[in-house]
């Protein structure tokens, strides 16, 4: 006698824990097997590509500090960047120095929030207690630089907004020197830690072919096996002057994408530490008047930088015509901008392309024929924010 | 080294594919080509499947509207080589009622990207699995990224305490969203200036 059975409708979210965020998965279930997922996002669209088509170059920075808000700077460089290129702009050596300094720091804070809250949602609370105190020291960093801890608003077309205070740079150092110690502590909590591994060792893979079909990049991609990074192959500042390593999964499990994420803070620190030592003295901003607005000495001494200055924060400055797209290696995979300049003050068209919404269309093909319970795993090695998924 | 290898792609897809490429374009160091809409799917077949091609992953999908052409939607696929280590645009023209062909049979990940452009601009796919709405609230209407779409949109919710439930209602602001025109003959650096005078011979001529 054959038994008929009914798939289960199971709502997951929009307000879950594991969900990270307000996710709305919606899953077919035989038993405790899934059978289908069907992501439904967009609850926290905001519009930020409208928005930007409102604002000058200026003032559409700071959205971007709000798509990715676990390394918000990684997203401002790829702006600074897009309109960089348009414009034409050198950047000062010094400048590009401080964005490799803080985009490493932004990847140890992505990478710390995923790894840490991946071992929670399978179980482990200690890695998150632990880690979270980390982060807290490296938000300090960024309140030093740019006075404030999350939504930085520090990276400008031509440079950065103001030089870092004086002790800083030793502080990073220190931190850097201090850190290693803290991953091999998360290390000996979790990486040959049974439940862990039982949780995560050949659950969700990706092979090779699947991870391009599907538009993977970042750690995503390298999980799988293919040897990907823009740092390395479409080097942006500073990035081919620099020594690191670039980890690679050969399984293409969730396992094997955490140990890749624990190995790329490992090399995020040490290209820290060659910045801190190379960094040289100079400006911090393009010496191009009609893009970087005086200082403060010169706005009291001098008629013509009072009349830049008012011009630049109203009218902005004006971006020649042309279409452009850059990508940066953000913590979570290739973070782009492509915008579109219409010879105004203002970006005609901005699509911003993140990283988690290709890795996040996966969901049904990664969890398809997985038991119910390995859902927050492949979510959470997934490392998605919905701040970017759904902009 | 960008520049050399963009210019030998160049040629290779303006000699394979002479007959559907209307335009090709690098500047900034990035390759655009145009091309009908009609052709789509055989020229990313072609960029996907070709061996010194080898576009393997689609980045992106971009929509652009100019409500004042006659052609007003554009699309913009943009593709990543990874053994060959470059990239390349492809952009499609075409009017309001014009269906696209879904490329989603090619690249997987094309699906939610075009549901996104769907909702976006209300541009419709031909063989698209699943084409909803994808990143507004469920029942939206309209199209938020055309440029006639009102930046304020036309709805607002809120919890009413009433009728103990989210409402939609009319968007009712304290003050209208002012959208001041700081544009002036103010003269910019150096690079406007000689666009200016590139228009200015050009009208000439």
């Amino acid at each position: 006698m054959v038994k008929k059975t009914k798939s289960l409708n199971l709502n997951f979210g929009p307000q879950h824990p594991a969900a990270h965020g307000v996710l709305r998965l919606i899953l077919e279930l035989d038993g405790e097997v899934v059978e289908k997922a069907d992501p439904h996002i967009g609850l926290l669209h905001r519009g930020t590509e409208k928005l930007i088509e409102h604002k000058t170059y200026t003032q559409a920075l700071p959205y971007f500090d709000r798509l990715d808000y676990v390394a918000p700077m990684n997203q401002e460089h790829a702006f600074a960047l897009a309109a960089e290129k348009l414009l034409n702009v050198e950047v000062p050596i010094r400048a590009k120095y401080i964005r490799v300094i803080f985009c490493e720091i932004g990847r140890i804070l992505s990478h710390i929030l995923n790894v840490t809250t991946q071992a929670l949602d399978v179980g482990a609370l200690t890695p998150s207690l632990w880690g979270f105190e980390e982060r807290e020291t490296l938000m300090t960093f960024y309140e030093r630089a740019s006075g404030s801890r999350l939504h930085a608003n520090y990276f400008r077309t031509g440079g950065v907004n103001q030089d870092i205070p004086l002790r800083l740079i030793d502080d990073i150092e220190k931190f850097c020197k201090s850190f290693p110690k803290i991953i091999d502590d998360l290390e000996s909590l979790l990486t040959d830690n049974r439940i862990f591994k039982q949780r995560n060792v050949e659950i969700g893979i990706v092979t090779k072919k699947e991870a391009l079909d599907h538009s993977f990049s970042g750690v995503m991609l390298r999980g799988s096996g293919v040897p990907w990074d823009l740092r390395r192959s479409q080097p942006y500042e500073i990035y081919k002057d620099l020594d690191f390593k670039i980890p690679i999964g050969k399984n293409g499990d969730c396992y094997d994408r955490y140990l890749c994420r624990i190995e790329e803070m490992r090399e995020s620190v040490k290209i820290i530490l060659q910045c801190v030592e190379k960094i040289p003295k100079g400006p911090i901003k393009s010496i191009d008047g009609k893009i970087s607005p005086p200082n403060r000495e010169d706005i009291k001494q001098s008629m013509e930088a009072l009349i830049h200055h008012f011009k630049l924060f109203t009218e902005g400055y004006r971006v020649p015509k042309g279409n452009v797209y850059t990508a940066v290696e953000a913590p979570k995979g290739e973070f782009g901008v492509y915008l579109i300049s219409d010879g105004s003050n203002k970006p005609y068209r901005c699509k911003i392309r993140a990283p988690g919404f290709s890795h996040l269309q996966a969901m049904d093909y990664l969890i398809r024929g997985h038991m119910l319970a390995d859902v927050p795993a492949v979510l959470g090695s997934l490392d998605i924010v919905f701040g970017e998924v759904d902009r | 080294m960008i520049e050399e290898s963009l210019q030998k792609l160049e040629k290779l897809i303006n000699s394979e594919l002479a007959s559907k490429i209307q335009k090709s374009i690098i500047s900034h160091n990035e390759f655009l080509i145009e091309i009908n809409e009609s052709d789509l799917i055989d020229v990313v077949q072609f960029l996907k499947s070709n061996e010194k091609c080898k576009f393997r992953q689609l980045i992106d999908i971009a929509g652009v509207d100019y409500p004042e052409e006659e052609k007003r939607f554009q699309l913009v696929y943009l593709f990543l080589s990874h053994e060959n280590n470059n990239r390349i645009k492809l952009s499609i023209r075409f009017q309001t009622d014009q269906t696209i062909n879904s490329i989603t049979k090619i690249f997987p990940s094309a699906n939610w990207m075009e549901r996104e452009v769907f909702d976006m601009y209300g541009i419709k796919f031909k063989n698209h699995p699943d084409l909803r709405r994808i990143l507004t609230d469920y029942g939206f209407k309209g199209h938020p990224l055309r440029k006639d779409f009102p930046l304020t949109g036309f709805n607002e919710v809120r919890y009413s305490e009433k009728e103990k439930k989210v409402i939609y209602e009319p968007v009712k602001l304290e003050q209208n969203y002012r959208n001041f025109d700081f544009e002036s003959p103010w003269e910019g650096t150096s690079y406007i200036k000689e666009i200016k005078n590139l228009k200015k011979d050009g009208k000439k001529n």
